[in-house]
């Protein structure tokens, strides 16, 4: 038998149906890799009863002929998704402590479907990082290392960063992530993995912690896109208690995977050739290119003309929507307090300074900035009528292909404490991930190789809205001809 | 109102610590002296960067308000929670009597 922690979520889930394995069986294994791998600090929190109550409940359900999708599979939760008497920080010291009496949406469905927990999961403090090095809990460190027989550490990227590096380390199947401008494309490209954010609207926001509302989605991360496409239809579903939810019914996905691809049109956006990006990354665009082209599709030239905007438009939009958002952490109804001086607008300013940390304190006063009287037209507004722009060309995009491929970021992941010193570098590495969060489109991650430095480096695809099948069928052509294996070697 | 390339003469300014101060105010972030001049080159930075929208045509664009067109929806107009008062201040820093407790703010 295979070691079960390196077993896709379809491979676990069929060997358990068949009772080649029990589910007490899966949840032991991955609660010792979770165990072992501290040194990683993937996990901020590790719930190792909830995972093994749930494989017991699944041996029980198999035995009564009950199964559930997702039974016998245990999955890491992202620390922003409240779970119910189970610590929910966000990655930030302000809400330490927080024990949510309620559970998120997306985890009540996931727990409907029979999956179990096994821990809350490392991220950028209020998911605003690249890096992971925000989390107020220290950054998570990627299973991953340079082949330079250096030891230098690398980040898992951000600011699903935790939840990348469980899934590359083998700490779990699979996993939830949140993606506001990347923050599921991004780490799974860095670690070698895939990750789906869905159509705006796809997965309920209601108990996700929220960064930028109009943008915040959530999504799966794991080894396969068959695995995204297991984890997303049982995420997925219409929510009344998010009032920007779909009322769709939840397609297929995994029933509908088909890596053939005959009669689409993939759109190759001109813009997407940067100044800058290595050569590696875009060698390996050319060969993504191609795998699209062996399984059946047709590339075409296409424009997105103000993509060179999106970047700026989103460091006007995401701040500004934070800044409103995180105006709930006062140190009145959860979290820390700081008694400042100055009575309760002193214990106010006194608690936002304690328990917010840099990045996130940067971004809350960029967005008050441009939200106060006098530079909202000039900058929010302005913004917003950019981002109409932006939706735009994809619109017109879309009248030419059917979906578009470019790679996920502009570089391998890097090393800790590289990058934290320049805001502005930081924020480019959200470059091609960015306009279509912008324009609430689904878009996925896959791996497509390594690069010199033994580094992985990911395949983006872009669909229109609501076409994660689209997206999920173009991410299997390519992984069916990336032939990507690597793992990295373990030393945690 | 105006837009285009009104909008990039009026995205041409920068902060300075009086301003730092305003919006730290506005933000309820207490700041010391050093931290405020720290930041007054961080956000003229990242201000002058998104400066570059105003090379962009907006005429006659309208804000983008709904990324998924969709109607809002309404609810029917009932209780649908509530008494779940110990819930609410479980995580309360500082909870009394059944209510959330703040500095004094009446003398």
């Amino acid at each position: 038998m295979a070691e079960l922690t390196s077993l896709t979520i379809a491979d676990l889930r069929d060997g358990f149906r068949s009772g080649e394995f029990s589910a007490r069986e899966i949840a032991t294994a991955f609660n010792e890799a979770v165990a072992a791998a501290r040194a990683l600090n993937a996990y901020t929190v590790e719930t190792p009863d909830d995972a093994l109550a749930c494989a017991d409940a699944a041996d029980q359900a198999r035995q009564a002929g009950e199964l559930k999708p997702l039974s016998g599979i245990p999955l890491g939760i992202k620390d922003l998704f409240a779970t119910e008497g189970v610590d929910t920080t966000s990655g930030s010291n302000i809400l330490k402590g927080f024990k949510p009496p309620y559970e998120s949406t997306v985890t009540r469905n996931l727990r409907a479907a029979g999956a179990g927990m096994l821990g809350k999961l490392n991220m950028d403090e209020f998911a605003m990082g690249s890096s992971n090095e925000t989390s107020a809990f220290g950054p998570v460190i990627s299973p991953w290392k340079r082949n330079d027989g250096g030891n230098a550490a690398i980040t898992p990227g951000g600011s699903s960063g935790g939840s990348a590096a469980a899934v590359a380390a083998g700490l779990a199947p699979g996993v939830t992530g949140t993606d506001t401008g990347g923050s599921i494309r991004q780490p799974a490209a860095f670690t070698g993995i895939s990750g789906i954010k869905p159509t705006y609207g796809r997965c309920s926001r209601w108990g996700v912690v929220a960064f930028a509302s109009s943008l915040d989605q959530a999504g799966p991360m794991a080894r396969t896109v068959r695995d995204c496409a297991i984890m997303l239809e049982a995420m997925t579903g219409f929510d009344p208690k998010d009032s920007t939810s779909l009322d769709l019914p939840v397609p297929q996905w995994e029933a509908g995977l088909s890596g053939d691809l005959k009669g689409k049109r993939v759109g190759i956006p001109k813009e997407y050739r940067i100044d800058g990006v290595p050569d590696e990354i875009n060698a390996l665009w050319d060969r993504g290119i191609e795998w699209l082209r062996d399984a059946g599709a047709q590339p075409v030239e296409i424009s997105l003309p103000h993509t060179k905007y999106a970047l700026p438009t989103y460091y006007i939009i995401a701040p500004a929507e934070a800044s409103s958002n995180l105006a709930r952490y006062d140190g009145v109804r959860y979290g820390i307090r700081e008694a400042g001086s100055g009575g309760l607008e002193g214990m106010y300013a006194a608690t936002r300074a304690a328990g917010f940390g840099a990045e996130v304190k940067r971004r809350i006063m960029i967005g008050t900035y441009v939200l106060s009287a006098g530079f909202y037209d000039a900058y929010f507004n302005k913004a917003q009528r950019v981002r109409a722009l932006i939706k735009q060309d994809f619109r017109a995009a879309f009248q030419q292909c059917d979906l578009i491929l470019t790679p996920t970021a502009p570089s391998a992941a890097f090393g800790l404490g590289e990058k934290m010193s320049d805001p502005l570098a930081m924020y480019l590495n959200d470059v091609f991930a960015v306009p279509a969060s912008l324009a609430g489109l689904p878009a996925m991650s896959v791996p497509g190789g390594l690069d010199a430095q033994g580094l992985p480096l990911g395949l983006h695809l872009i669909g229109n809205e609501l076409d994660e099948l689209g997206v999920l069928n173009a991410g299997l052509a390519i992984e069916e001809r990336a032939g990507f294996t690597a793992r990295p070697e373990k030393w945690w | 109102m105006p837009v285009g390339t009104g909008d990039a003469n009026a995205l041409a300014m920068s902060v300075d610590t009086a301003t730092v101060r305003h919006i730290a105010r506005l933000a309820r972030l207490q700041m010391s002296d050093a931290e405020v001049a720290a930041t007054v080159p961080e956000l003229n930075n990242i201000l002058g960067w998104v400066e570059q929208l105003g090379e962009v045509n907006t005429d006659g664009v309208e804000p983008l308000t709904a990324v998924i067109d969709q109607q809002l929806r309404l609810r029917d107009d009932v209780v649908n929670d509530g008494n779940v008062r110990e819930k609410v201040l479980a995580n309360a820093p500082d909870a009394q009597h059944g209510f959330f407790a703040v500095p004094k703010v009446i003398e």
